[in-house]
């Protein structure tokens, strides 16, 4: 392994820039002559429109214009797109209600895109929109994922009855039931998987830019997609020819997930721009982002397990209420159902397995994909299922897990998935020895001692990460194929230029994908630049969400750099005047068993441009290739967490004491930025845990709208972690890589709840577990009396 | 008035399409020095520090992320001690010395904290990192850097990140502070 290959801890080039002030974020940015936008959003949750009057707005100083809904529709602006086609049990398609870029006829959340204000100034753009004057005609809300269903619930969209967008599922009922039946031993829950707003600390903005001496549009926005939101913006929405539109999403301040989707703001920006014939820039402020950008999880489920007399999991079945919010938004029927059920037989091997899932509307913010993505909901049930079970029928839960682990690979579940490599007993036994399981009784009994409640629980997760075999994805009903695209660029000097299709928000893939060049070219990682973010610049791409930049965006790399090999041999076997298939290139050196001359890649990158020694008819001067990587499977990361958690039954409070991460992500690049993304995803799943959780009241207003309201994890609500790793590379992507982006947001949930239930006694406790329902919980905890 | 705001970008001289000015109620004439250069400015009363030096300087490091001083993106240093500039009102800092993430590093040397950050990979979108730094450093000069890994969480109470976890932030923090203790004593 060298110093900058594949493998070290290279510390990151892009931090630079970020350490001094000098990053460049869409806000940063200023077009010349550029207005501002500001958003009238409904502050109902459910109403008919019955008139907006701008006529005052208009006319306060510096208003440039105000469009609405009526406008979009003259334009023929498309509405916003769901890209992925439920079906129904029944076979009939889901049932979606337009999402118009700006409200047409009716608003159907709390933020709801009403108009928008154009002005000269941010403050005028504001002042303006408070004199827009909107009649609304207020309906009853249906806000709740549980009910909403129900008769009498108010109708969101005329095109789905009952406020239901589809009743899907997946697996064997017949056999399940029969399982069932014949079990042992059944373990019945009942679980919220509390609903979350994803809070990437940059506020999305977009900037629309009209240039009418070509016709063409850019536009500035923090995506973490752009050439995905070229495709959406021009061929559904209709906003612009593809090639006279230009996405840049320069440095993107975190995603998360929030930050994949195709919004009404950038849509809007970009429409007005051409309208007013100026730039038109908007800025979300916080508030915006909790009220308009999409949520994750929000599900309702009952889970069941069916174990033997041997202890074996004979069977699992779940019934889950999802949540999709008050319009579909890009990818939200995928997350509940495709993202989700797949991944319900865990790391266990499980015969039997039957979901369904209930897609619904509801009054509130649109849901969608937010860190981990369906997965997280279902390792929380596997998870938790898991341990109820272990604890009812007497078993350690680490034992009971062990005892049903899948142990042989290839590995086909009966819902979808082929796993193809793990070994998840390594992972375990590995957590058990860093946790120090076998301390644990004596610090048990000391936290006992001074009255406190100790706790520790499990989370061994799988995922489907680098999402994926494009044929797959389409038969299930994607409306896009996912590999990735890279070209890499050798210039005359050597120096490389690594244009890729995925996007870095906090990732460091301008270090990660230059160690892969590094090693594969044999040349200083300091000769090497990543490009990314703009359509004009990277071919196509399918950006960065799912844990894929890794396995399936530097896969694109790797082939493309094969290709640069390929070409640079034949230059070089012209330059040494040897046979071209005598050329070897090992180490950022050309060799050849014909000669002891040898050349180096910068030499050789200047012949293939000056092209001296080669013929026009022999070879095409340059050196520059590109590749397009499919995989053919999904990756399966793995691992298991133990949280151990200190209770004091007086307060409510909950600390972690210690967190002990064993991952296998198959290979890893960089594995200081792999331990980070543990860490961060970690947070999320504690934040999750411990102390978010988005409130809407039952008219539908948002209660949690601000970080005085939504509880962020502070770095005084965590401790530090314990991480670790094993490997069972990827077999399905040359370099072996499983990802890393997500498994701590999908662990840590059922770790910690794991934890608090073992150290209550029961198992009645929700998430969040803010100290108020830890402390009720604690009332009834049978230790803490045992104690007294 | 200063003439950026109520009225046509086209009519506006310095300050340029970034600034997003209020409507005015008057005008407030201001010196501040900031990162060592002193200026003389003519802000709306109601002009927040930061908007002052992010539109107005160009100064973009300085990050908003809230609307409620919570998140602490926006951390700089008024007077020597770190203050949430989304909180300061540019008009009440006449006279006053600020320091902001572009002025840190010295002669094209990071500081200290800023090389911990770094060296600790403490931070990944980057975006709560200037703010994040800016307190980090105020932190050890209030404290004279005596800091244990609670004091340190405890201490960022007033930063949020999405991003890290916290965990090399602390650790980040923690050799920032082991470093800015060297070189007082090497000062001394």
């Amino acid at each position: 392994m060298s110093a900058t290959g594949i493998g070290a801890s290279v510390r990151r080039k892009e931090d630079q820039r970020f350490i001094t002030g000098k990053g460049q974020y869409t806000d940063d940015i200023n077009r010349p002559g550029q207005a501002y936008a500001v958003f009238v959003r409904s502050p109902h949750a459910h109403a008919n429109l019955k008139g907006i009057d701008a006529s005052a707005a208009l006319k306060s100083p510096g208003c440039l214009a105000v469009y609405t809904g009526a406008d979009i529709a003259k334009d023929k602006v498309g509405n916003l797109i769901c890209g992925w086609m439920i079906l129904s049990k029944d076979g009939s398609q889901m049932k979606m209600g337009p999402h118009p870029a700006l409200a047409q006829g009716k608003v159907r959340y709390v933020g709801d895109h009403v108009a928008v204000v154009i002005a000269e100034t941010l403050a005028e753009a504001k002042d303006a929109a408070e004199k827009v004057s909107v009649t609304y005609d207020v309906l009853p809300a249906a806000v709740d994922v549980a009910t909403t269903q129900n008769t009498g619930q108010p109708q969101i969209h005329a095109e789905a009855p009952n406020n239901t967008v589809y009743q899907w599922h997946l697996g064997d009922k017949a056999a399940v039931d029969a399982a069932f039946a014949g079990a042992k031993h059944v373990t019945k829950i009942d679980l919220v998987n509390n609903r979350l707003i994803p809070n990437a600390i940059e506020p999305r903005a977009a900037i629309g830019d009209y240039d009418s001496g070509t016709e063409s549009l850019t536009l500035h926005t923090t995506s973490q997609n752009p050439h995905v939101a070229r495709l959406v913006l021009s061929a559904f929405i209709g906003i612009a020819p593809e090639h006279k539109l230009r996405v840049i999403a320069p440095d993107v301040g975190g995603g998360f997930g929030s930050k994949i989707f195709i919004y009404a703001e950038e849509t809007v920006c970009l429409w007005a721009a051409r309208k007013v014939g100026r730039p038109v820039k908007w800025t979300g402020d916080r508030t915006e982002a909790f009220l308009a950008d999409a949520h994750g999880r929000d599900h309702v489920t009952s889970a069941e397990l069916a174990i033997d007399a041997s202890g074996k999991i004979v069977a699992l079945r779940a019934k889950t209420k999802a949540n999709l919010g008050g319009y579909l938004s890009t990818f939200a029927s995928s997350v509940p159902t495709y993202l989700y059920a797949p991944l319900l037989s865990g790391q266990y091997d499980i015969p039997a397995i039957y979901c369904e899932v209930d897609g619904v509307y509801t009054n509130t913010a649109p849901v969608d994909a937010y860190r981990g993505a369906g997965r997280p909901e279902a390792t929380f049930v596997v998870e938790r299922l898991v341990e109820v079970a272990a604890r009812q029928i007497g078993q350690d839960p680490a034992e009971f897990r062990r005892k049903n682990f899948i142990r042989s690979f290839p590995h086909a579940t009966p819902v979808i998935m082929t796993y193809d490599a793990g070994d998840y007993e390594a992972c375990l036994n590995k957590a058990l020895e860093l946790a120090d399981k076998n301390g644990f009784a004596t610090r048990k009994a000391l936290s006992a001692k001074n009255g406190k409640l100790r706790g520790l629980g499990y989370s061994a997760y799988i995922e489907a990460c680098g999402i994926a075999p494009s044929a797959a994805v389409g038969s299930l009903g994607a409306g896009v194929g996912l590999w990735e695209s890279a070209e890499v660029r050798v210039n005359p000097t050597g120096s490389v230029e690594v244009l890729t299709g995925s996007h870095s928000h906090g990732q460091g893939h301008e270090t990660t994908f230059a160690q892969l060049t590094s090693q594969r070219l044999g040349i200083p990682i300091e000769q090497i630049t990543v490009v990314h973010g703009d359509t004009d610049k990277v071919q196509f791409g399918m950006g960065t969400y799912g844990s894929r930049s890794g396995a399936v965006g530097m896969s694109a790399i790797y082939y493309a750099i094969d290709k640069v090999i390929v070409k640079a041999k034949k230059v070089a076997g012209f330059v040494l005047e040897v046979p071209e298939n005598t050329v070897d290139f090992k180490e950022g050196i050309f060799s050849s068993s014909a000669t002891n001359k040898t050349l180096t890649f910068p030499e050789v990158a200047l012949q293939a441009y000056i092209a001296h020694k080669f013929t026009g008819a022999q070879l095409e001067p340059g050196l520059k290739e590109g590749a397009f990587f499919d995989p053919t499977n999904f990756t399966f990361p793995s691992g298991v967490h133990i949280c151990e958690v200190e209770i004091d039954p007086e307060t409510g409070s909950t600390r972690i004491d210690r967190w002990t991460a064993v991952d296998d992500f198959g290979t890893l690049i960089n594995p200081m930025i792999v331990e980070g993304q543990v860490h961060g995803g970690i947070a999320q799943g504690v934040g999750q845990a411990l102390l978010e959780g988005a409130v809407y009241d039952k008219e539908g207003q948002l209660l949690t709208a601000s970080y005085m309201d939504y509880c962020m994890p502070r770095a005084g609500d965590l401790p530090s972690f314990q991480v670790a790793m094993t490997s069972t590379p990827c077999p399905s992507n040359p370099l072996g890589i499983k990802g890393c982006g997500e498994a701590g947001a999908i662990a840590a949930p059922a770790a910690v709840v794991n934890a608090l239930t073992d150290a209550l006694g029961h198992e009645q406790i929700a998430m969040p577990a803010t100290p108020l329902a830890v402390w009720r919980a604690a009332q009834k905890s049978p230790m803490k009396m045992a104690a007294e | 008035m200063f003439s950026i705001f109520g009225r046509r970008a086209a009519d506006a001289p310095a300050g340029g399409p970034g600034a997003s000015g209020q409507q005015s109620s008057g005008v407030a004439q201001v010196s501040i020095t900031v990162n060592g250069k002193a200026a003389t400015a003519a802000v709306d009363p109601r002009m927040l520090l930061v908007h002052y030096l992010r539109e107005q300087l160009r100064l973009t490091g300085t990050h908003v992320g809230c609307d409620t001083s919570q998140c602490g993106a926006c951390v700089v240093h008024l007077d020597g001690r770190a203050v949430k500039s989304c909180t300061v009102l540019a008009a009440s800092c006449d006279g006053s010395k600020v320091a902001t993430i572009e002025g840190l590093a010295q002669d094209g040397k990071l500081h200290p904290m800023q090389e911990a950050f770094r060296e600790n990979h403490g931070l990944q979108c980057g975006f709560c990192t200037p703010g994040m730094i800016m307190a980090a450093v105020d932190l050890v000069n209030r404290t004279g850097g005596k800091l244990d890994e609670h004091a340190i969480r405890e201490g960022l109470e007033g930063n949020l990140c999405r991003c890290t976890g916290y965990h090399n932030i602390v650790a980040a923090v923690k050799a920032g502070a082991a470093a800015m203790g060297g070189m007082r004593q090497a000062a001394e």
